[in-house]
């Protein structure tokens, strides 16, 4: 459990910063200090155990029948990269308390800064592959938040989004490559997966998991040739610098190197790829570094070379190799932190970080110089630092490695990037704090305050004490964290300063002479490079994303341009050719189901249907000729459902079809009444044709399906309605029982199509839109506004269609009826006073508000579901009972019931607002004249005070 | 009898595919409601076709029609008719804040003229 926690606790303690900051720096940095101290503590309880070789373990199962697990566990290598992680960042917290200036948001960069630090240490400490990808995408987003944290610098920002879709995409292809690892070892635990390597390894998987997990590591430990976001990444605050770009985040690929070495490593593809990728990228980086001013370039480069150096290692495949990429870690970790907080330091104090108007500042700041020049010896790789002894047993590693048969290629170019490695940290060391002082820095440089300079000491102290005693000192740490790497025996090896006259020593030697020379020939080298061409990656990426940019607004110009009847035929074709498709490359053989013989009314109302269709598509210009036809449509199909055993279809789908056409109706009144002939005649062939050939493929279809027998579920539902719904009519079971939980979702999602209806017309009474509907007036109206006939029929008939309404309600579970049917034959009984008598006269005196019913309705819905908790069930868990009334008799009372009024006052709700607000759009503009007579009378009567009183 | 209904779905589909394939709001709408007639056809048809059969429990009944899809195609239609409302006040609303009742953005700038009418 204090494991998982040692993830949680940064994550939730980046909460605090931006709290606390109010009162003041200070604190907030305490604060941020604490929770990392607080994780650092934890994950040390654990010490013990990991150096007695245990692995602590801790998992929450998420979804166990996927492999899914929230899962942790702490070998060697989990827990030295989590303790380096947290240490270093402690030291960055106190670094940054002193390195961030007043006008800088504190609050939000700690924030940040816990952020990266929990991703951080959940990608060391995940046992699941997937939480690993999840920490690992995390590192990448927070570190964009770090990198891009000056966010009014233009660089700050482009190196910011250089560095997330690097890293970002490297993340894309590593999700797949880990999920192909997963799929060959069977399993989605590291830990099982570590001991599987020979069943990864001989799996036709492997390769393409190698490459793609390849492409993750590299790219977030910006190895050839994805390493030009890092220097990039350095417009960065130093100290995010230190931390990310030195100490941990690109140290991610590396370990995902470390920590699948026993499973991807030991084949030829390992070695053929990563290791000529990490030589190339250390000589690249090193070489770069030489000829950079700015010092925090030369570090970036340098971390480059360097992140090479471990990537090579670990591509040699042989556990020595290993042992040495891991003393390498831990030593560049100690010594590269130390420099960028020292650059750090040198920029805030002489106003600027280049090499070049440097110098002599170990007079004026000797407490930082002698810093900065021990942790640049290590660098360097001079004796008796750490740096040196990793170095050596990197050379020593190189010296026997031969590459496709070429035995000079390894020792010889390691040897040239540790001479360009050497003449770097000269460099740096010599053009900043050796030489004459000056008296034209930007600032006036002195050692900075305590806060600053002492967590470079206690980076600096590592540095030597390794160097000095490696064997006392790292011994152990080495030994727990190669092993966990390895996963198996340790190899022969000894940490120690003189291991006699050996090839590596002889490499070391020439590397310091050749360094030498590259200084005093600076000038010289400088000029020589000056004269090669060179590529500018920034401005390469720039024009790649640009080029992308174009090429995909391209593709959206042309297939979203803005008509619908483009998105809509590419689809249709498309559904066309992919279901085509599927019906060549398939056989084909007639159904065995027994037809149903055609009856003279099916066939009459098949005609019907076909003629009412034809007519539509030929005269759809004509709207309301057109709307008819439909209706005629609409009664065919409810006819089909009353034919084929569906009465419930039948009574929803007529009342549906009567609430829509007047709905169309109404919005007809406003729209034009005809459609102008559009398109070509080849373009409306072109049309014809693809929908033709989808009405084939659907007829086809159903018609396969009807003539062949097949199995359903029904039979539980059939069975189960009455004993454990307490209704006969199934389907009305179904709806409020069995599936409530749809239809719940169903009546909420009406709910909001009816409000979204509201909120579009309400604003609509004004501006452009006004005037639109003044200059339609006056319309060419019916000359009889409210004909008396349908007045008297509609008034008489409310009582009675209200009534009929319960009636439905009521019998609907267990006849034809309920809630969905009831609620729109209410809903068109009051539609009805409105068309009748008009909007202004029903509206005063319907005192209904549809909102409130709306959400009357889905309340009592979701109340009768909650219900079934007082009682210890689950959600919308029905039940029912019988009451003996003393007249009317046995009686049913279901808690379904409650569930379809609900239903019945949400549709009603909807139909009635969706109406209304139709109707009072020209009402607003226009109100017809109010009457206070009992009934409205027709306009041109009123005006001879006659006939209207007489109703 | 399956032949019917069969060919009734495709007429519907077809019908409904054309008129979505219209340059303007109102016909575009109509196609909307073939289709929804189609498709709930469809759903239905997918419990096979049996006549006087309702899936309503009773001691005499020789057996029932599939209560299944019914289901599904009621709720199907209510809300085939929610989905309706909000499309014709969207349309109704965009040509009185335009005076167009185009299907398509910019109608007179489009290449082919389609929208032109």
């Amino acid at each position: 459990m204090t494991l998982l926690l040692v993830i949680l606790i940064p994550f939730l303690g980046a909460l605090i910063p931006p709290l606390v900051i109010r009162s003041g720096r200070n604190a907030c940095a305490a604060a941020t200090g604490g929770v990392t101290l607080l994780a650092l503590a934890l994950l040390l309880s654990h010490a013990p155990a990991v150096f007695s070789g245990a692995v602590p373990t801790f998992g929450v199962a998420w979804v166990p029948a996927m492999g899914l697990s929230l899962s942790v566990f702490a070998d060697g290598l989990g827990f030295f990269f989590a303790a380096m992680i947290l240490a270093i960042g402690l030291l960055v917290i106190v670094y940054a308390r002193f390195y961030l200036s007043r006008e800088d948001p504190m609050g939000r960069f700690f924030a940040y800064l816990l952020l990266f630090q929990g991703a951080m240490v959940g990608v060391v400490l995940s046992d699941n592959i997937i939480a690993l990808l999840v920490f690992w995408e995390l590192t990448s987003l927070s570190s964009f938040l770090l990198i891009g944290f000056w966010t009014k610098r233009a660089d700050a920002r482009q190196g910011a989004r250089m560095a997330l879709v690097v890293t970002g995409g490297g993340g894309l292809a590593l999700i797949a490559g880990l999920l192909l690892v997963a799929q060959a070892a069977g399993s989605y635990q590291l830990s099982d997966i570590l001991l599987r390597g020979e069943m990864v390894r001989a799996s036709p998987l492997y390769l393409p998991a190698l490459l793609l997990v390849l492409v993750g590591a590299f790219t977030k430990s910006a190895q050839f040739p994805f390493h030009f976001w890092l220097p990039h990444a350095m417009a960065a605050p130093t100290p995010v610098s230190a931390y990310l770009h030195s100490a941990t985040m690109v140290k991610a690929g590396v370990f995902l190197l470390a920590r699948l070495w026993p499973v991807l490593a030991g084949t030829d593809a390992w070695f053929l790829i990563v290791a000529p990728v990490g030589l190339a990228t250390m000589l690249i980086g090193a070489a770069i570094a030489l000829f950079k001013d700015d010092l925090k370039a030369v570090l970036a480069y340098s971390t480059v070379s360097h992140l090479g150096l471990m990537t090579m290692l670990l591509g040699f495949g042989t556990p020595l190799a290993a042992v040495a990429a891991v003393f390498h870690i831990i030593n560049h970790a100690t010594f590269k932190a130390a420099l960028f907080m020292s650059a750090g330091i040198v920029d805030h104090e002489a106003g600027t970080r280049d090499i070049r108007r440097l110098g002599g500042l170990m007079a004026l700041m000797p407490i930082t110089g002698t810093l900065a020049l021990l942790a640049a010896a290590s660098m360097a790789g001079v004796p008796f630092f750490n740096g040196f002894l990793s170095k050596e047993m990197m050379l020593e590693e190189a010296a026997h490695t031969a590459y496709l048969g070429l035995d000079f290629l390894f020792p010889v170019l390691a040897t040239v990037a540790a001479v360009f490695s050497v003449a770097y940290s000269a460099r740096f060391a010599i053009g900043t704090f050796l030489g004459p002082a000056r008296h034209d820095y930007p600032h006036h440089p002195h050692d900075p305050p305590l806060g600053l300079w002492l967590p470079v000491a206690v980076l600096v102290v590592p540095v030597i004490a390794i160097g000095l005693f490696p064997a006392a000192v790292a011994g152990p740490l080495v030994a727990l964290t190669a092993s966990a790497v390895i996963g198996g025996p340790l190899p022969d090896y000894h940490l120690a300063l003189w291991h006699g006259l050996t090839p590596a020593l002889f490499m070391s030697l020439l590397a310091f002479a050749g360094g030498a020379a590259l200084i005093c020939a600076f000038r010289q080298a400088d000029g020589v490079r000056a004269r090669l061409p060179r590529l500018d990656a920034k401005a390469m990426f720039e024009a790649a994303s640009g080029a992308l940019v174009v090429a995909c607004r391209r593709i959206v110009a042309a297939l979203h341009d803005g008509a619908l009847s483009r998105y809509m035929g590419v689809t249709v074709a498309t559904l066309v050719a992919v279901g085509g498709y599927g019906f060549w490359s398939a056989t084909h053989a007639p159904g065995a189901r027994s037809l149903l013989s055609v009856t003279g009314p099916a066939l009459t109302a098949f005609l019907a249907l076909v003629l009412a269709s034809g007519g539509v598509l030929l005269f759809h210009g004509e709207r309301l000729t057109a709307l008819i036809l439909t209706g005629v449509v609409g009664v065919v199909v409810a006819l089909a459902f009353l034919q084929f055993s569906a009465p419930d279809l039948a009574l929803t789908q007529i009342a549906v079809d009567v609430v829509t056409t007047i709905l169309m109706l109404l919005a007809l009144n406003l729209l034009p009444k005809t459609t102008p002939r559009e398109g070509s005649r080849a373009v409306r062939w072109r049309d014809g044709i693809v929908a033709g050939l989808a009405g084939l493929g659907v007829a086809g279809l159903a018609y396969g399906v009807m003539t062949r027998d097949g199995t359903s579920i029904a039979d539980f539902y059939l069975a189960q309605s009455k004993p454990g719904g307490g209704g006969t009519n199934v389907v009305n079971v179904i709806l409020v029982d069995f599936r409530g939980y749809d239809t719940f979702a169903e009546i909420i999602v009406l709910g909001i199509a009816a409000l979204a209806i509201y909120a579009l017309l309400d604003p609509a009474l004004k501006g452009a839109a006004v005037r639109r509907i003044k200059a339609m007036l006056p319309r060419d109206e019916a000359k009889d506004a409210h004909p008396l006939i349908l007045v008297v029929a509609t008034r008489v008939l409310l009582p009675l269609s209200l009534v009929v309404g319960a009636y439905i309600f009521l019998r609907g579970h267990n006849e034809p009826g309920g809630g969905f049917v009831a609620g729109l034959v209410v809903a068109i009984a009051l539609i009805m006073q409105y068309i009748a008598s008009g909007y202004g006269w029903a509206a005063e005196r319907m005192k209904l508000d549809a909102q409130s019913m709306i959400g009357a309705g889905v309340a009592i819905a979701g109340l009768t579901g909650l219900a079934a908790f007082a009682f210890g069930r689950p959600f919308l868990t029905s039940t029912f009972g019988y009451l003996h009334w003393p007249v009317v008799g046995e009686f049913e009372l279901a808690s379904a019931m409650a569930f379809d009024l609900g239903v019945f006052l949400t549709v009603v709700g909807v139909m009635v607002l969706s109406l209304a607000q139709l109707s009072r759009v020209v009402h607003r503009v226009d109100p017809a004249p109010e009457s206070h007579e009992p009934m409205d009378v027709p306009l041109e009567s009123a005006a001879s005070g006659a006939a209207g009183k007489e109703g | 009898m399956e032949l019917l209904v069969a060919a009734a779905i495709g007429i519907l589909t077809m019908v409904g595919i054309y008129l979505i394939l219209r340059a303007h709001t109102f016909p575009v709408i109509l196609g909307l409601t073939f289709l929804s007639y189609a498709v709930n056809l469809f759903l239905f048809a997918m419990g096979r076709l049996v006549i006087d059969r309702p899936p309503v429990i009773s001691p005499e009944a020789a057996g029932y029609a599939d209560p299944l899809p019914q289901a599904l195609v009621l709720t199907a239609i209510v809300i085939s008719f929610g989905m309706t409302a909000l499309i014709v006040v969207l349309a109704l609303r965009g040509y009185l804040e335009t005076g167009s009742d185009h299907s398509a953005l910019d109608a007179p700038r489009r290449p082919d003229g389609r929208g032109e009418a």
